[in-house]
């Protein structure tokens, strides 16, 4: 009887195979990889999940055919994990594609075995511009932001304002490391200078002491190079030390809707910021939030939006090459502009590098916020080549 | 001025004054799984919880019911305490005859669920809990700021500690409980009701975590994760100090804050692990802890 519903089922798939040949395994398989239980989970979790459904269902939920499937796994911000699941991803669970990836250190052992065995890697999550440079692969594409677009913007705000003397409170591993170099980098080159920096532990809870360095190193600008929990905490208690009351101001290289949503204005006003999406941005963004709110219970943070955006030109360049084949798909993607709800304007670049238009915000002040999650004033748009690197100098083999 | 070691003394007072306030926490949280240890014998790896609960009941206190911080100081501690007992009462009470590892599996069980349904309810970003008015600002001692908040957090959690130590080793009170767990039968034989007091002794332990967590919710996030951020440091300092030794507990809090303080300045990328090594070594040289008795 068994045997007999086996081969049944065999003889179907085969049949079904043979109707839309072009895809792998007649199924469309979006692996969406990220923290869903550790401090970056909020930013990413399962709204990105979320996210990446959103752009699933507007094709209906297939594509020729073939049915797109969206799988989840937590990679616990730890790189072995996050290498073993992209492995065993690919090799026996038909995954197609890898979605989001926050942790530059999870990202970066992603990025080596998709370019390995040839899978398409959206990230929407990693900062660390390796991703786009010596680390780059043609099957990688790095979307949302990155470490340089948020020195670009943030670091080159304040130095104009004429705060030049940094130092860095800075997460100990790869994404806290590049946040840092990256913004030393674009300090320097404005004529300002670094003072010093401290390390600290992921998942650190107490700053003090880290904050009182900063202070006592009487730098003009305290850059905290470091994302999630750690940055709230930081923030928070620089606000119990009084550290911008005495003068110094506080640049959070890093910080999504999420963080100043668990901050709350009181403690995060005034606060400059760089981010690639806001959810109030136009017409058609809030659109798209309604949409995303009405799953996910809260505001679309910049990664997760960027989760849709780089899903639904994946899912767009399947359908116009007819097939899920890595190459074809890959050169489709690099040809086409993006334009969607995220970016007017999206480009792809040979690093792998998605080229759009980034914000410069500030956090409203209490008395300015009209509604929940009305934070941020848009102070300027930083245009798409003054917001990335330019791919000639990004260290990626791929760029001639 | 004087420099130590490239490190001028203004910073190197601030850190160890910072180092204090951490290590009034440790021991705030220390004494409590120490003061169950050593009456009921009971490794309580729900601690971190309950101290993340007690947190978010004075968040929920606030929110809800628009009761400020000094409501919480006292309610939450109630609250987190109680439940405590309803624990010990359906559950732990079942386990005493057995291996100290059951009751460690049970609480490390029980931890992960109420960690697991605050993330679920409330997500890990925390909520934002206000520092109460009348202990905003700070004073300039001269080399540093110190925000008025974490002086009154370490005059708390002295007073409490050295409450709980008088009351344990000092009173009456205190004494049928030493005896109950050098004797439960002997002392039940003389009239007191020892299932009671043990219970009551899970309640005050978990109520000292809870206490903590409403001392630390104006410092940190509010988050579902804060507990088992602190949890393992804090177990690790009552295995140095000595399982079940009170004044250890206090002690090495407090010692093992200045020591994770100095780390911080000297070199900070180890300052997560300083205080492993510190227990490796003691456990080497003295493996009943530094205050602890052999067995």
């Amino acid at each position: 009887m068994l045997k007999t519903l086996l081969c049944g089922t065999a003889l179907l798939a085969l049949t079904a195979g043979a109707a839309h040949a072009q895809v792998s395994n007649n199924v469309i398989k979006i692996g969406v990889m990220n923290d869903r239980s550790g401090i970056y989970a909020d930013l990413a979790g399962e709204g990105s999940a979320i996210a990446a459904r959103l752009a699933a269902e507007e094709f209906g939920g297939k594509i020729a055919g073939a049915p797109i499937e969206i799988v989840v796994a937590d990679h616990q911000n730890k790189a072995d994990i996050a290498a073993n699941t992209a492995r065993e991803w690919i090799d026996a669970g038909n995954v197609d594609v890898i979605a989001d990836v926050p942790n530059s250190a999870a990202a970066l052992a992603v990025q080596g075995i998709t370019k390995d065995k040839k899978r398409i890697f959206l990230m929407s999550g990693p900062g660390s511009t390796d991703l786009s440079g010596k680390s780059c692969s043609p099957y990688g594409f790095h979307w949302t932001y990155d470490n340089y677009a948020m020195a670009a913007g943030t670091a080159r705000a304040l130095v104009e304002q004429g705060k030049k003397n940094w130092y860095f409170i800075t997460a100990d591993y790869a994404f806290g490391h590049s946040l840092e170099e990256e913004t030393s980098k674009m300090v320097k080159q404005l004529d300002g200078k670094v003072a010093g920096n401290v390390r600290h532990p992921l998942g650190t809870a107490d700053f003090s002491s880290y904050l009182l360095q900063a202070q006592a190193s009487k730098a003009d600008v305290i850059g905290l190079a470091n994302a999630g929990g750690d940055a709230t905490n930081a923030v928070k208690q620089a606000s119990e030390f009084g550290i911008t009351q005495s003068g110094q101001s506080l640049a959070g290289l890093l910080l999504f809707i999420s963080d100043i949503h668990a901050l709350g204005l009181q403690a995060s006003q005034g606060l400059l910021l760089t981010t690639g999406f806001y959810w109030d941005a136009d017409e058609q963004t809030r659109e798209w939030t309604k949409k995303f709110e009405a799953k996910a219970g809260r505001k679309p943070t910049m990664v997760q939006a960027g989760v849709y955006s780089a899903v639904r030109h994946y899912l767009k360049a399947v359908e116009a090459v007819g097939s899920d084949d890595p190459d074809k798909v890959a050169a489709k993607m690099r040809e086409t502009p993006v334009a969607d709800m995220f970016t007017k304007n999206g480009k792809i670049a040979a690093n792998g590098r998605m080229f759009h238009d980034m914000y410069l915000a500030q956090v409203k002040t209490p008395a300015e916020s009209k509604a929940p999650w009305d934070y941020y004033k848009i102070v300027k748009t930083i245009p798409a080549e003054q917001a990335f690197l330019d791919p000639a100098k990004s260290g990626c083999t791929l760029v001639k | 001025m004087f420099d130590l070691l490239g490190v001028p003394p203004q910073v190197l007072f601030g850190q160890l004054l910072l180092g204090l306030i951490n290590g009034s926490f440790y021991a705030l949280l220390s004494l409590g799984l120490a003061v169950i240890f050593g009456m009921l014998n009971v490794i309580n790896f729900a601690h971190g919880a309950l101290y993340m609960i007690g947190a978010f009941v004075a968040w929920l206190l606030l929110t809800k019911l628009g009761l400020g911080y000094w409501w919480a100081l006292g309610l939450s501690p109630l609250i987190v305490g109680l439940l405590g007992v309803v624990l010990e009462k359906t559950m732990l009470s079942r386990l005493y005859k057995l291996d100290h590892l059951y009751g460690l599996l049970l609480t490390f069980g029980l931890a992960l669920i109420m960690e697991g349904a605050f993330r679920h309810f409330y997500g890990v970003s925390g909520q934002p809990y206000p520092i109460p008015d009348a202990l905003k600002g700070g004073q300039n001692l001269g080399f540093m700021f110190l925000p008025n908040y974490r002086g009154w957090v370490v005059v708390a959690s002295l007073v409490v500690c050295f409450g709980t130590w008088f009351a344990i080793e000092r009173t009456r009170l205190g004494a049928y409980l030493r005896a109950a767990t050098e004797n439960p039968v002997l002392v039940q034989a003389f009239g007191i009701n020892v299932p009671v007091m043990i219970t009551a002794t899970y309640g005050f332990g978990v109520a000292l975590a809870g206490l903590a967590g409403v001392l630390a919710a104006p410092i940190y996030q509010v988050s579902p994760l804060m507990g088992s951020n602190l949890i393992i440091v804090v177990f690790a300092v009552v295995v140095i100090g000595g399982m079940g030794s009170i004044l250890g507990a206090i002690v090495t809090g407090l010692g093992l804050g200045l020591l994770e303080g100095l780390t911080k300045v000297f070199y900070p990328e180890a300052s997560n692990i300083v205080v492993f090594v510190v227990m490796a070594i003691v456990l080497l040289i003295k493996p009943a802890g530094l205050f602890g008795r052999e067995r």
